[in-house]
């Protein structure tokens, strides 16, 4: 798995940054790889709830992600997937983790972007998963028999 | 065909291994190379190398060929190149982004303490 981590050091308060990077004013100012204009932005911050942001570059192309809010602890951290519209960019789900840390001269940003691993790993890490939490249970339920019996 | 985001994680699967990574730096100085040059400088066997060859040729970054009893190694780039667009376009699109937002946020804050005065 590959992934991009930047780093950098705002002179400005925690709860500053985090509006910045989750509300739709703060996110028109800033959002895009050049100068040109945020055309749209929505978000509804909550886990579960969705952002998406779309763009003008000055070569005059557009382009839209959208993605899901994964964690939200304001205003320490936020975690949401990402996904190009369109997906001639990358046309992969990705993960974008963003921590705000209080230093004194305010805040420090780590920004991580990571590429998933491809649907067929996620699924069999999922069954792996199910399947350990399957043991677990059958584990529990047959220590919780065994503490009836030694009773009875 | 494969997929491309599964093509970039084969890419870096391959790549995460240090010896991989010492075997590709010599292809990528020398052009080729083959089998046994390429085990030289590593206290490894012939089968191990092999073995870390076909962990690449299924990322699709080496080409092998065979002539009479030698095999030699090619660098092939493209997904390599790839995985690489992958980490700058995000590069680009984020660090601009992100020296803009701290600039936003810079003055917000000030604002902020013009306020509080």
């Amino acid at each position: 798995m590959t992934s991009l981590t930047l780093i950098r050091r705002i002179a400005a308060r925690r709860s500053i940054v985090f509006d910045a990077l989750t509300t739709p004013e703060g996110i028109a100012c800033w959002w895009g790889p050049d100068d040109g204009p945020v055309l749209l932005a929505e978000t509804d911050l909550r886990v579960g709830g969705r952002f998406r942001v779309r763009f003008r570059m000055l070569d005059g192309s557009e382009h839209e992600s959208s993605g899901e809010y994964l964690e939200v602890v304001r205003p320490e951290r936020l975690a949401m997937s990402w996904r190009w519209a369109g997906g001639e960019e990358d046309p992969g789900e990705s993960l974008v983790e963003i921590e705000l840390r209080a230093i004194a001269e305010g805040t420090e940003l780590t920004f991580t972007h990571s590429q998933l691993a491809n649907e067929e790993t996620r699924r069999s890490h999922e069954e792996g998963w199910n399947g350990a939490l399957d043991k677990l249970e059958r584990h529990f339920l047959t220590s919780a028999n065994g503490g009836r019996h030694d009773q009875a | 065909m494969v997929k491309y985001p599964e093509r970039l994680d084969r890419t870096f699967a391959a790549l995460v291994d240090p010896t991989r990574r010492a075997m590709l730096a010599r292809l990528e100085r020398e052009g080729s190379a083959s089998v046994s040059e390429l085990a030289r400088p590593f206290a490894i066997k012939l089968p191990a190398v092999m073995k870390h060859l076909d962990v690449r040729d299924g990322a699709r970054l080496i080409t092998r060929s065979k002539v009479g009893r030698t095999v030699t190694v090619r660098l092939s780039p493209g997904p390599m190149r790839e995985a690489m667009d992958w980490l700058r376009r995000y590069e680009r699109f984020w660090s601009a982004s992100l020296d803009r937002l701290a600039a936003y946020a810079e003055s917000k804050e000030a604002e902020m303490r013009e306020k509080d005065r």
